[in-house]
Order: structure tokens, then sequence, then C-alpha cells
């Protein structure tokens, strides 16, 4: 069965008549020809098919196109606004957050996205406070990037443009490495 | 001759940076093409037998499926003497996953719908998939992979162990690995007689591969050999590659699939690109080990005995021995030593290359056996490492070119804090986490392949472009050798560009061995030598020169290997066992560094692809079916963020005078070799428990 759908992509309304079994990775990359979402794995395992649907960070390769007709879609390569990379791709080329690239257009979309629900106060598995504001330390930030699968191993590097990107205020907490009771050991 | 310093050396941002982070480099799919057809394989799923009937009909009544193609379509191949490449030649299963046919259709949709309606029948014969070291069959390959011989004798290690004060005699086991890089391996092939792209004249057939490759060249020759085409007829084109780790060294049966599939629809390109799932059976993978690793030694630790002896499997359908035990011919010091490889040929995938092929579940077994024997003579790891030093290869006897494991030990030591692990296991204690130390030597050889060659062209406006059909699968290769011949031409960075990843560039080795700097590197040197020598530096535009890559005479006299020390600290919950590795650091030698900021990258990338093996992977083959039965991320783990929390690399400022004009020796694998034994030292340390069988997992240490 086919369907005519609308997605608008990176700021364009995209027109497409598809498959109704297509995935919303498969559309674009496909049919649209945008292939900065990657696909490693085509079963939300991966995360490099991350891209940004209606402002919230999904795995593309798990939606059918056809549930997203007149959504707005933002992939890494929407992410640059005249000419100008994203910050959070400048804190990836500044700390070498990646090697093959694979993965990164899904790092940078999810962690873009990431930081949104940070701002929105979402905790996640390793937030101690549920009520409060989250304070985004690095082991937040590797919780909640844990979907994005680098077998390059680039992580420490992307902590660490993240780190970078996110660290205006001093009252930001750095880091909480050492547990209260390894100080209490010495 | 060296290069001149200034580019290299500098941390230099990656070339192809902003195309990375934007999404706009184009891998082998993405490729824009005109017209694509897409194609669905069909797998085996027997392990050994015989195909005796297969049933198109009703995939090809799915709308827009173009054709099914099996061995009974498929074209006869020139030459069939790699059994890998064999592809869709005969009826024989040699394997559960292996293609039996390939459907085309005019959407993925189609062909995956067509895919899973093609019937095929089998003559199922009883098949073989378990490696034991007990098990009947073992053979001695004539050569393990990299030519080495797979056993060697010297001395009487059974006499030395016997007279030994203080011995270890342990099973090691590694289990079935998996490359799994995260592009998926992808061919996109069209037929064409001198299309744009292929060039040539019309009425010759002509093969053009979008390909994910670590060498465009290797898959060219290759592909023309199975084809029955003259190599200038294969065009293959892979500028970015989504990492490789090996599994994309050499050409696999997906490239010929491509290729035949592609007779079916002359002109159109079909796109193939791997499930994750069908990686599992057709994208090589490491094989499972089981080292018997003994030590022998006087009770101040000097080794009197090093033996190791492997039992691995091949597939019977083509031989890939890997190398385990080689490096423990050239680390220590023993008058003794035995090494030796058996094999079993069994009903499974093809195994290849995985990152540092040998080294890496080898020096699982040996560095862990070091850390045993250090327990047992109660001594320090970082002493007992320190007293084995050779002075000279101990299997060559030639002088090294630069040997720093202890150097590199000792600094490593004090920038760990070493001096906090605590003498007796167990006995360090955070609130409700074990916490423990460990450390181990890495090592991995000095490659530099012939056959490389580079040509240099000044465009005019002082532009200069380099041109070398090398590759860059995340290693940053392409920056690595702008810089190379930015110093080499005395210009500066931003007027050198440099065009690899294309069978039409000048031939280039594979990316593999950690060669690629060192190989690529001198051709390009030698090119802008030859350049220079004979333009000057005021070359008229379109002056163009080019170089093989020199012989290398120091390779002969010398025994070249970078060496490292890798150090954790792991924390495991004393109620769960769960492990976490909170810190690792590797302290490396591997000669002059070109680009810190890639180096480093390609360090922490290797140690963190250790750390995955010491805890997370595992490929589980059900025997019964012969199937890997976790055939994907959700089932076969690699290491994601959580589990990545501070790894580091530093290195020895040093460059060796007998590695070629760059005193560079590789550094893409000795990241991984070493970091599984010092994270299960590092196990051993915190809770006292041993584990010798790789990955440690919870359950191993609850007790
Ligand atoms: S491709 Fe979608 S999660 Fe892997
Ligand atoms: S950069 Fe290669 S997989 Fe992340």
């Amino acid at each position: 069965m086919n369907a005519r759908i609308t997605l608008r992509v990176d700021g364009r309304d995209r027109p497409v008549a598809l498959d109704t079994r297509t995935t919303l990775l498969d559309a674009l990359r496909d049919r649209l020809s945008v292939t900065s979402p990657k696909k490693g794995c085509d079963h939300g395992q991966c995360g490099a098919c991350t891209v940004l649907l209606d402002g919230r960070r999904v795995v593309s390769c798990l939606i059918l196109a056809v549930a997203c007709d007149g959504s707005e879609v933002v992939t890494a390569q929407g992410l640059v606004e005249e000419g100008e990379p994203h910050p959070v791709q400048r804190a990836f080329l500044e700390e070498d957050g990646f090697q093959c690239g694979f993965c990164t257009p899904g790092q940078i979309c999810s962690a873009v996205g990431m930081l949104q629900e940070v701002k929105a106060g979402h905790p996640s598995q390793v937030t101690d406070d549920l009520t409060g504001p989250v304070t985004l330390d690095d082991e937040e930030i590797r919780e909640r990037l844990s979907g994005n699968l680098c077998r390059c191993g680039a992580y420490v590097n992307i902590v660490a443009a993240l780190r970078e990107e996110t660290a205006p205020s001093e009252e930001t907490s750095p880091r909480a490495e050492t547990s209260p009771s390894e100080e209490a050991e010495s | 001759m060296t290069v001149r310093r200034g580019a290299v050396g500098a941390p230099a941002p990656r070339v192809e940076g902003l195309a990375k982070v934007t999404g706009s480099a184009a891998y082998a799919y993405d490729r824009p093409v005109a017209d694509p057809v897409y194609a669905c394989p069909v797998q085996a799923t027997i392990a050994r037998g015989r195909v005796v009937a297969i049933d198109g009909g009703a995939a090809a009544g799915v709308e827009g499926v173009l054709a099914v193609v099996t061995h009974r379509e498929a074209a006869r191949l020139a030459d069939t003497a790699d059994a890998e490449l064999a592809v869709l030649q005969s009826d024989a299963v040699a394997f559960r996953g292996q293609f039996v046919g390939v459907v085309l259709a005019e959407t993925p949709e189609a062909a995956r719908q067509a895919a899973g309606l093609v019937r095929v029948e089998y003559d199922e014969e009883p098949h073989d998939t378990e490696l034991r070291a007990d098990r009947a069959g073992l053979y001695t390959p004539e050569q393990v992979n990299g030519g080495f011989a797979p056993d060697t004798d010297e001395g009487d290690v059974d006499a030395a162990m016997e007279a030994a004060a203080v011995t270890v005699d342990r099973i090691y086991t590694t289990p079935m690995l998996f490359n799994n890089p995260m592009e998926p391996h992808t061919s996109v092939a069209v037929w064409g007689d001198g299309g744009d792209e292929g060039g040539g004249g019309p009425g010759e057939a002509r093969l053009t591969l979008y390909d994910s490759t670590q060498g465009a060249h290797v898959v060219r020759s290759t592909l023309a050999r199975v084809f029955g085409l003259p190599p200038e007829r294969v065009r293959v084109i892979s500028p970015y590659v989504g990492g490789g780790f090996g599994s994309k060294g050499m050409p696999h049966a997906h490239n010929v699939l491509a290729g035949l599939a592609a007779m079916a629809v002359p002109g159109r390109p079909v796109k193939l690109a791997l499930t994750r799932q069908q990686m599992f059976s057709l994208a090589g993978h490491r094989t499972p080990t089981i080292q018997r690793v003994r030590l022998g030694a006087g009770a101040d630790g000097r080794l009197t005995a090093v033996a190791h002896e492997v039992v691995e499997h091949t597939s019977a359908l083509k031989e890939f021995a890997e190398q385990t035990a080689v490096g423990a011919r050239m680390m220590y010091a023993a008058p003794n030593r035995r090494t030796a490889h058996r094999l079993a040929a069994l009903d499974v995938p093809v195994p290849s290359w995985m990152r540092a092929p040998g080294e890496a579940p080898g020096f699982f077994g040996l560095e862990v056996a070091m850390d045993e024997l250090a327990q047992a003579c109660g001594l320090d790891p970082v002493e007992l490492r320190a007293r084995n030093e050779p002075e000279v290869d101990p299997e060559s006897g030639r002088p090294w070119s630069g040997r720093h494991l202890v150097r590199c030990l000792r600094e490593g030591a004090a920038r760990f804090g070493w001096e906090e692990r605590a003498a007796v296991p167990g006995t360090r204690r955070a609130g409700r986490e074990l916490v423990g130390l460990g450390v181990a030597a890495s090592t991995y050889p000095y490659y530099r392949f012939p056959g490389s060659r580079a040509v240099v062209g000044y465009d005019g406006s002082g532009r200069y472009t380099v041109r070398i059909g090398a590759a860059d699968i995340g290693t940053g290769a392409w920056t690595v050798l702008t810089q190379i011949a930015a110093d080499a031409l005395e210009c500066p960075l931003g007027a050198v560009r440099v065009e690899i990843g294309d069978s039409e560039l000048p031939p280039a080795t594979v990316a593999g061995g950690s060669s690629g700097t060192a190989s690529w590197g001198s051709a390009i040197v030698a090119a802008c030598h030859a350049f220079r020598g004979a333009y000057g530096t005021e070359p008229p535009p379109g002056a163009e020169a080019g170089a093989d890559m020199p012989r290398d005479p120091d390779a002969e006299r010398f025994a070249m290997h970078s060496f490292g020390a890798q150090f954790a600290e792991v924390r495991v919950d004393a109620d769960t066992g769960e492990i976490r590795v909170p810190r690792m650091l590797g302290v490396f030698s591997a000669g002059r560094i070109v680009n810190p900021r890639t180096a480093r990258s390609q360090f922490i990338g290797g140690m963190t692809m250790g750390l995955s093996m010491a805890l997370h992977e595992r490929g589980v083959l059900d025997h019964r079916t012969g199937h890997v039965v976790n055939h994907d991320f959700a089932e076969y783990h690699i290491a994601t963020h959580a589990d990545v929390v501070d790894v580091d690399a530093v290195w020895l400022e040093e460059e060796d005078a007998h590695a070629g004009p760059l005193g560079a020796r590789g550094i893409g694998e000795i990241g991984i070799v070493g970091a599984p034994a010092a994270i299960a030292n590092a196990v051993h340390n915190a809770t006292g428990v041993r584990v010798r069988d790789l990955p440690i997992t919870p359950d191993l240490l609850l007790r």
C-alpha cells in the first residue's frame, strides 16, 4: 500500500509517495536522499539514525514514515544555520568526538535533543533529585547518550565535547566521580 | 632522510571533520546514484549440506521485484580459487547464513518482502561448529596470518618447567568476536559500458563499485580476478568508510554478490547493504581461542620458560589462522620458548582480521599469566616485567629499533597512582565496592607494506594535490597524510589537498596492520621530494611527479615493534558482582606521533574496544544450528557511553630512527592489546578471583 505524505525536513517541505512499510529512516535516506542520518542496525539498537522529530530525539529506524505526515524532522545537516555549524557540532570538532564519523550525526542529534530534555528538567536513571533542576555532570551525559553506540570508541571525547558545550555557569558542579565512601576510606 | 618538522607533530583537526559532524560525508550507500535497485540477500538456514530446490515464484510475483538470482541463474565467475568469494556458484552450503540467493526490487521494502518468500529446500548434512581443545581433527596450518610459522620451539620448555622454582600452567579462553564497525558492509554495484565514472570505450563491460572498504585497490584487483576483467575495467570508490577494524580489509562475499546481482539489471546501480544481523555470518570475525600458557621462573621472577599453545577455529570453507601466539615469541627473555597453533576446520562463517589479530587475544592469555606469575613470586607485576626485558629480540636475535616497554610501565605507574594498589587482593574496599588496579603490557609490530605510490601535482596559485588510493576508516589518515605532504613540500598545511579512497588514484596498500601512515606516508615523502627535485620551489602549474614507497633496509636489520603499558582500575560491587572501570591509562611507545589529536583518539578507541572485549563481547554459536544466536546489538554488547568513564592515553616523545622517513611505527591496533588483561588483572586485585575466560561477567565473581 502506498501513501502520500509531506515531511518538513531541515526546514523544507518534502512531499513524498511511499510504501506504508517504509521507516522514517528509509524515507529520508532512500526517498529523499537525506543521508545524514545513518543506518547502523535498523532495530533501534545503535542510535546512528537519530533525528529530531518535532523537537524530540527519536531513532528514525523504528518509526514508520506514514506516522510522521506533517512533522518537522531535523537531521544533523539541518542543525547547520547559515553555513555555521551548531555549537554541539563545533564542540565535536574541537574535542575530536568522532573518528569514522558514521555514528556522529546520530550522536549530535541525540546530544541536542538530550540538552533540551535536561533544560526541561527531565530526570534520568542516574538523577538523584527527581524534582529539582538537573545538573548535567559527566555521569548524566554518559547515561543519557548511552543509546548511541560508537565502535570507534570516541566516547570520552564526546563527553568532553558536551562538558565543554554545557559548562557556562560557575555554579554547575563538575563531576561526581569519587563517592563519599571512597574519601572516607583514606 | 627525515622530513622537516612543522605540520607533522601538530594536533591538526581532521580535514574531513566538518563533513562528518554535519552528516554531509557520503559513505558507500549515501552516494547519489540514478535509478537504483535494491538488493536483499537470501541466506542459508542450515550449516552444512546442499540446496536441492529453490522456489522463487512467489518472490518474483511481488510488485516491484526485478529478479531473483540463485546459483542456478548467477553468472559463472572466472576465478573461484577463493572459496569465500565463489558466491552462488554451486548448491553447496558451508555455513549457516551463507548466501543462497538475492532478490532485486525497485524498493527496499519489496526486496525484503520477496526475499522472505523465497523457498529453499536443503539436503542437510551433519555439521560441526564446536571448538574444544580435546577434539579430533586439529591440524597445524602451513602458516598463520602475517606469514609466520605456526610453531616455534627453542630450548627445552618441558625440562625448564620441571626445574623452575615457580610455574604457571593455565588455560585461557577468548570467545568468538565480531568487528561490528558502525557502518554495515555496503556495496553499490553498477555494470556499464563506459559510463561517466567508469570511463573506457563503449561495449566493454565495466564494473563500478561504491564500497565500504579499507582498500579500494585490493577490492578492485580481487573483483577483477573473480569476474575475469582487466583491473582497469573495475573501479572502486570509497572516500568515507564507517569503520572497519579489519573486517573491511579484504573483499567479502557481499562484494561479489553485489556484482553478480547487478548483472541482472545492467546500467542500474544495485544497492546492497548487509544488515547488522547478516554481518555476523558474512563480514568476518575473530576466532574463539583456547590458550595454554606455561611460564617457568626462578624465585626472583626471571623467566626460564615461556610456552603459548593455542587451539582455534577456521572455516571449513576457507582457512584463516589467527597468529595468537606470535607475540609470545618476542615479548620476554627466556631461554626456553615454545609456541604452537592448532586449528579446527569447522562449519562456521569465515573468520578474518579483527583489530590486532594475534596480539589482541594472545595478550589476554600471556599477560594474565604474567600477573599470576607475579603473584606466585610475590613480585609487583611492573617489576616482574622489568626483570624480563630482553636485550635483543629473543626470536630473531636482532637488536630492537627501540624497545621502551619499561619506560612505559614506570611512567604509567607514576601517573596512575600504582602505589595505591593493594598488595593483597580483595582487601581494598570503598563502600559496597571492591577496588582493584591492574597492569598489562602491550605490543604490536611495525608493518610497512610495499605497493603504494603517490603522485604530487601543482595546481597553480600555491596549491598542491597529492593523490594516493589510500583509505581513512576513521584513523585520521586524510589529515595525517596532508600534514606529511605539507612538511615534505615545505608548504603550509592549507596548500595541500589529499585525494584518497578511489582505485583510479595511484595504488595503495590496505589500511591494516597499523601500516597506513608508514607505508603511504613514506610514498608521499618520496613523491614530494621527487617533485621538488624535478621542479624546485617554483613549479609550473600542471607539474606532476610520483614515487613508489622506497624500500626499508632497516626493517631487515632490526626488530621493530611498538610497546605499551595498560593500567586499569576496576570497582566490583561486592553484592552483585557488577564490574565498572572508572579509569584506564595507556602509555605507548610507537615512534613519532604525527598528529597527537587523532593519535590519542586511535589509542583510546583501541583501549575502549579492549574494555568492551574484557567485559561485554561474546558471540554465542548454537551448536545445534550453527547459528550465531546473539547477532545484533541488543544481544552482542559493545561498550557504550555509560561503560566508558575515563580512558586516557599518553606516549613517549620519540622518533624511531629506523622506521622510515617519518620515524612512526603505527598506532591503530596497539590500544586493544593488553587492555582486557589489565582489566582482568584489576578484577583479580579487587576480588581475589582469577578470571581466565573472557568476557568477565558478574556471575564469575560471585562465589
Ligand atoms: S539504525 Fe536506528 S537505532 Fe540503529
Ligand atoms: S566515530 Fe566511528 S562509530 Fe563513532
